[in-house]
């Protein structure tokens, strides 16, 4: 039915400007009989024909979907009948079908390959070239040729020399078989290895050499392609654990506390956004591609007004006393896990990623960069900006670093040094929700969520160092990247072991972190 | 009230006394009596209360690392684990021939297409070997975790959560089937101890009994030590540690031993828990488990012993009562458990009946 | 262990004439009428005696040459060089950020210098020894905040204090003998706790936990004593029961007292050292320092 449409639009497009082949193909269509004999030369000037409506023709019929009635060409689209040659639709059933040989197969195929490959839809002929990069068809090798001649994309050029090369590469002439190799070495994927390996432990040396020097060629490609795509994803991980720790870095590195529920908080921000897509979906359809804009507010204050309750009753009876505030909080955390389940069940619930954020930029045929996973890196640095912004340029921001550097003088100043650390920690509790808009995108919302979180969070706080921003980057990004280098090396479970094992080894060697103050500024 | 259970008072003695008397005479005696009796202890009450009795072990080895030494330790799931884990692979080494396959691998090599035991799993098919190792296990590991750790002077929240790492990662490694120990499922299914039916009524009794036996063996152990020099020491460290390393103490060293030691009591809870439980898997390595123990000696009074036992008894017998009559509210309560008693009880049940008997408060025994 | 010879009292006299009874009662062989009688002196346990003797045959306990410390930059000791005689009685002032407080930080291990010397009498290098083994060597401190062991008795403060093998291992048999209660006692004495021996030490005042610090330093049987601001918070009476005590035990003891009350160092210093930016500025008599025009410019032009 699509490919219909998009023919009968494109007839109407075409159809007064390209008179020439129109006629070309109303004739063929017209005199059409239902023979071998007459159906190969009706392949034959079809495939010369640069008519789209041969292409549909041509695949109906090697599909067995055409048929003759009344002196009539019908396809079969679907439950529709229609005319062969203007597509208007017909009644009834479809009435004989046409008597297909092996030469008109072939003469289907070829003449197939033909019409992709000069279509004059770039996505048509980069399938069709793809199809043969990744499936070399001899027999294809002179429209291939014919079509590289004519082809002006690049990209299809890439894909038309890829699917050549291998063809070549059995060819008689030295000279071609030297050029296709080299064809691969310049763009050859790490697959044309299997072809190239038998050239390599040939007989003919310079062809052997040749192929060895391409075999290297791809695999160094591949290697730096697989690192560059390691670095993608350690960068996007890191992000993920900087917006964890983002909060984190707020309430333990600057009011040192040790909050256990900050998960919780991260849990809180994922479920407000799943609210808000609920929402959408059944009173903003029309919109629904922008519900994440709207739950980023949400889930902040959503987070941050449970975090300022949790200040408010509880955390400020027990500054001063961490450890008890880490077992508090814990208390709290269990109680929010619970809360969440009995409202919205202990299942994993479903958030949509938007359009805009669904599918990705391939960069190679193994290599896709998902768009949720390139808006998380730059919303992770939109908000340690934002951060950083509200600490260093607004009145809050100075008051906060005048409590947390020295409270008694603050409050001596006139600040209300109580009023500030409410806010604070409710500044870290929205910056965590905001990590859980995030993580809503990127995997399953559960309960859990948080609990999965908080060790890693924690993690990049303490080897980042405590009371820096700058910190919580390094030891994000610096664990991210880590982690996704070593999880090829051996397996996501183990690297991550290893990390672990490393950060403990780490703080022996410099328990204030990567970026912590040192000397008395830290001990009085 | 330091003298309650502290054996240095007579009120101590006799209450010591009392708790004896009902662990190890009390308990078998209602256990024997007919079931329409109203006084019958139903056998399945045995092999909980023997439950009971490992965990108050834990809470006990965790009071003197962090009621007395100020060390909170968020990954003694680690050496709990440990330890059951070895006893775990006595008990499977033990059916060989038994298990489902039939086979002289335990099941889950079976199922995973090993051909022969790893390494590691070489000796457990001696008695002496596992419990040798359920000691040995976790207290090298803490040892050189320790070591490690109190060198570099990690201290407080920061020691908390690399421990809590610790117990993250090795949940992690234990997860994996890979690693050899039974992957998610863990050890289960196990058949006899030392030639014993685990199934019998009277075994579980044994085992309960033996328990008891050493709880209050390393209560009255645990009371020397923070009645010598030593655990004066301890405590000197939680509140001023670097004073008692300007008298000469290295603090490195008596951290290293009670958190040593502590770690072993934990091993020896896992592997009397394990036969009774019949039981042993990754799930007693969650960060949450660890934190669930601390919370134990928080709720009866940390830096008393008498509150690590009291502590272990209230939480687990309100979690066993909960997650029967109430599931869904259970994780309220272990909430509440934990905010209430830092907010409101600093010096848990212990401090609350201390408080509602006035007197010689500031006094302490010199 | 248990029949372990008592502990003497810090051989031979303490200080001089003091005109403080419960002060000079604990110093040995002080005024004849003390109340309390002298400990029977009797040869040190082997553990004790084991503690190495300094070197002092140039006269200094201490010596600090071309000391060096920076936090991130910034030099909070610059090239200080300080010699403190055995048995002085030594006054460091300063202001703020001179560096008094990470000078003693050095002396007791607590940071390692950038680079530079420190030499605890003429042989044992001060910078390869951990804290507790410099304590050991007879190296007491005490800090500027009263830092005591509050879940302890007084007793019990002062008993861990005393100077014993201090071992893990021996730690957990140690029991007290006559001679070391008593030698407790004496020293409850002297700070003027007795009668609160029993009561925790986080129940004292301000004052008194001051005393008890220091008493637990007299319990260490200490060479070299660093007091920082000993009288931080005290009235007038117990500073000047202080100055007493301070001065009674110079003699035997080398004190290094820091200390921002000029009234008081004034009222116990015989040499003055003046420390400015992490190096010493002057050095000398109380009248000499105040007559020094560097002094008067960085330190007491300020506070006069």
């Amino acid at each position: 039915m699509c490919r219909l449409l998009r023919f009968l639009l494109l007839a109407c497009a075409l159809g007064s400007t390209l008179p020439a082949f129109a006629v070309s193909f109303d004739d063929t269509i017209t005199h059409l009989g239902a023979d071998p004999q007459s159906l190969r030369s009706a392949v034959g000037e079809l495939a010369a024909a640069n008519d789209p409506r041969a292409l549909i023709f041509l695949e109906a019929l090697r599909d067995g979907r055409v048929s003759f009635r009344d002196g009539e060409v019908l396809i079969k689209d679907g439950d529709t009948l229609k005319r062969a040659r203007d597509g208007v639709a017909v009644t009834g059933e479809p009435g004989s079908a046409p008597l297909l040989n092996n030469a008109v197969r072939r003469g289907i195929d070829s003449a197939l390959t033909r019409l992709q490959l000069t279509s004059p839809d770039r996505a048509v002929r980069l399938a069709a070239a793809t199809a043969f990069a990744d499936r070399p068809v001899r027999a294809a090798e002179d429209s291939l040729r014919a079509a590289l001649a004519a082809e002006i994309d690049q990209e299809v050029i890439h894909a038309l020399r890829l699917a050549l090369a291998p063809i070549e590469l059995q060819s008689e002439d030295r000279g071609k078989r030297l050029a296709a190799i080299r064809t691969l070495a310049d763009e050859g994927e790490p697959r044309v290895i299997a072809v190239l390996d038998p050239i390599a432990k040939g007989d003919d040396a310079e062809l052997a050499t040749a192929a060895r020097s391409a075999i290297d060629a791809i695999t160094d490609r591949q290697w730096f392609r697989d690192q560059a795509g390691n670095l993608f994803y350690g960068l996007s991980l890191g992000s993920v654990l900087l917006l964890a720790a983002l909060g984190l870095a707020i309430t333990f590195g600057l009011m040192g506390v040790i909050n256990m529920a900050h998960g919780e908080l991260l849990m809180i921000g994922a479920y407000a956004t799943y609210v808000v897509q609920n929402l959408f979906r059944s009173y903003l359809p029309g919109a629904f591609d922008w519900y994440l804009l709207a739950a980023l507010p949400v889930a902040f204050l959503a987070a941050a007004a449970v975090g300022w309750l949790l200040e408010r009753l509880v955390l400020r009876h027990l500054y001063g006393r961490p450890l008890e505030t880490l077992l508090a909080t814990f208390g709290l955390s269990l109680m929010l896990i619970q809360t969440v389940r009995l409202i919205f069940g202990a299942q994993n619930v479903e958030v949509a990623n938007p359009s805009w954020l669904s599918g990705g930029i391939q960069v190679t045929a193994q290599m896709v960069l998902p768009y949720n996973r390139i808006a998380t890196v730059i919303f992770a640095f939109a908000v340690l900006a934002a951060v950083w912004l509200i600490f260093q340029k607004t009145r809050l921001g100075l008051r906060v670093r005048a409590v947390t550097q020295n409270r008694g003088m603050a409050a001596a100043m006139g600040i209300d040094t109580r009023r500030i650390d409410a806010m604070t920690f409710a500044l870290g509790a929205g910056v965590a929700g905001l990590g859980g808009v995030a993580l809503s995108q990127l995997g399953n919302v559960s309960p859990d969520l948080g609990q999965a979180r908080i060790v890693d969070s924690f993690m990049v706080v303490v080897l980042g160092g405590v009371g820096k921003l700058a910190g919580a980057v390094a030891g994000g990004m610096g664990l991210g990247i880590v982690n996704k280098f070593l999880e090829p090396a051996m397996g996501a479970v183990l690297g991550k072991i290893v990390l672990l094992g490393f950060i403990i080894l780490f703080i022996q060697k410099r328990p204030q972190g990567l970026f912590a103050l040192k000397g008395r500024a830290v001990e009085g | 009230m330091r003298g309650f259970l502290s054996l240095h008072t007579r009120t101590g003695w006799l209450a010591f006394a009392t708790l004896t008397a009902l662990l190890l005479i009390a308990v078998p005696l209602l256990n024997a009596l007919p079931a329409d009796s109203a006084l019958h202890l139903p056998d399945y009450l045995v092999p909980l209360l023997g439950k009971f009795c490992c965990y108050a072990l834990v809470a006990l080895a965790m009071d003197l690392i962090w009621g007395y030494t100020g060390i909170l330790s968020l990954g003694h799931g680690v050496f709990f684990a440990l330890g059951g884990y070895s006893m775990g692979m006595y008990l499977m080494r033990s059916m060989a021939g038994q298990g489902v396959y039939r086979s002289q691998l335990p099941d889950f090599m079976v199922f995973l297409n090993w051909k022969e035991l790893p390494w590691f799993w070489h000796g457990f098919d001696q008695f002496w070997f596992a419990a040798l190792m359920a000691l040995a296990v976790p207290g090298v590991l803490a040892f050189v975790f320790g070591w490690f750790a109190f060198r570099s002077r990690i201290k407080g929240v920061y020691f908390s959560i690399i421990t809590q790492a610790l117990t993250f990662a090795l949940m992690l490694l234990f997860f994996r089937n890979e690693t050899g120990f039974g992957g998610n499922n863990g050890l289960t299914d196990f058949k006899q101890l030392l030639g014993f039916s685990l199934a019998e009524p009277g075994v579980k009794l044994g085992l309960y009994w033996i328990s008891a036996c050493v709880l209050l063996t390393v209560y009255l152990l645990a009371q020397a030590i923070v009645h010598s020099k030593f655990g004066r020491v301890l405590t000197a460290i939680r509140d001023a540690e670097s004073r008692v390393m300007f008298c000469g103490y290295e603090p490195l060293y008596y951290k290293l031993a009670v958190w040593t030691l502590s770690a072993v009591l934990c091993g020896l809870a896992g592997a009397l828990y394990v036969p009774q439980v019949g039981i042993i898997n990754p799930s007693e390595l969650e960060p949450t488990q660890s934190i669930e123990m601390a919370v134990w000696t928080a709720v009866g009074g940390r830096g008393t012993l008498a509150g690590a036992l009291l502590g272990a008894a209230t939480v687990n017998g309100l979690k066993s009562w909960f997650t029967v009559a109430a599931p869904e509210l259970w994780l309220y309560v272990l909430g509440a458990l934990f905010v209430g008693v830092t907010l409101f009880l600093p010096q848990g049940l212990i401090g609350l009946v201390r408080r509602l008997r006035p007197g010689k408060t500031e006094e302490v025994r010199a | 262990m248990s029949q372990q010879p008592p502990i003497p009292v810090p051989a031979g006299p303490l200080g001089g004439s003091s005109a403080l009874p419960a002060v000079a009662a604990g110093l040995g062989e002080a005024p004849p009428a003390a109340p309390v009688p002298a400990v029977p002196r009797e040869p040190l346990p082997a553990d004790v005696r084991d503690r190495p003797v300094p070197d002092v045959s140039h006269g200094a306990i201490l010596y600090l040459e071309g000391v060096n410390v920076a936090f991130d930059g910034f030099k909070a000791i610059n090239d200080l060089d300080l010699s403190i005689d055995d048995g002085e009685l030594r006054c460091i002032i300063g202001p703020n950020g001179a560096g008094k407080t990470t000078m003693m930080d050095i002396i007791t291990g607590k940071t390692r210098p950038d680079s530079g010397q420190v030499y605890f009498g003429q042989t044992v290098n001060l910078l390869e020894l951990r804290e507790a083994q410099i304590a050991q060597l007879g190296i007491g401190r005490k800090f500027q905040k009263p830092t005591v062991f509050q879940g302890h008795s007084v007793f019990e403060n002062l008993e861990l204090a005393m100077q014993a093998d201090k071992r893990v291992r021996r730690s957990l048999f140690a029991q007290l003998d006559a001679g070391q209660r008593a030698r407790i006692d004496e020293v409850l004495g002297i700070i003027g706790l007795r009668g609160h021996e029993r009561r925790p030490a986080g129940a004292l005042s301000h004052g008194q936990k001051q005393w008890l610090e220091i008493g637990m330093l007299l319990m260490q049987n200490p060479r070299v004593l660093l007091v920082d601001e000993p009288v931080a918070g005290m009235t007038e009476q117990e500073t000047a029961q202080t100055a007493e005590l301070l001065v009674s035990l110079a003699g035997k003891h080398s004190v290094i007292v820091v200390e921002h009350d000029m009234a008081f160092v004034r009222s116990i210093a015989r040499k003055v050292t003046v420390l400015h930016e992490g190096h010493v500025l002057a050095e000398g008599t109380m009248d000499q320092i105040q007559a020094n025009p560097k002094v008067v410019e960085v330190y007491l032009g300020e506070g006069a």
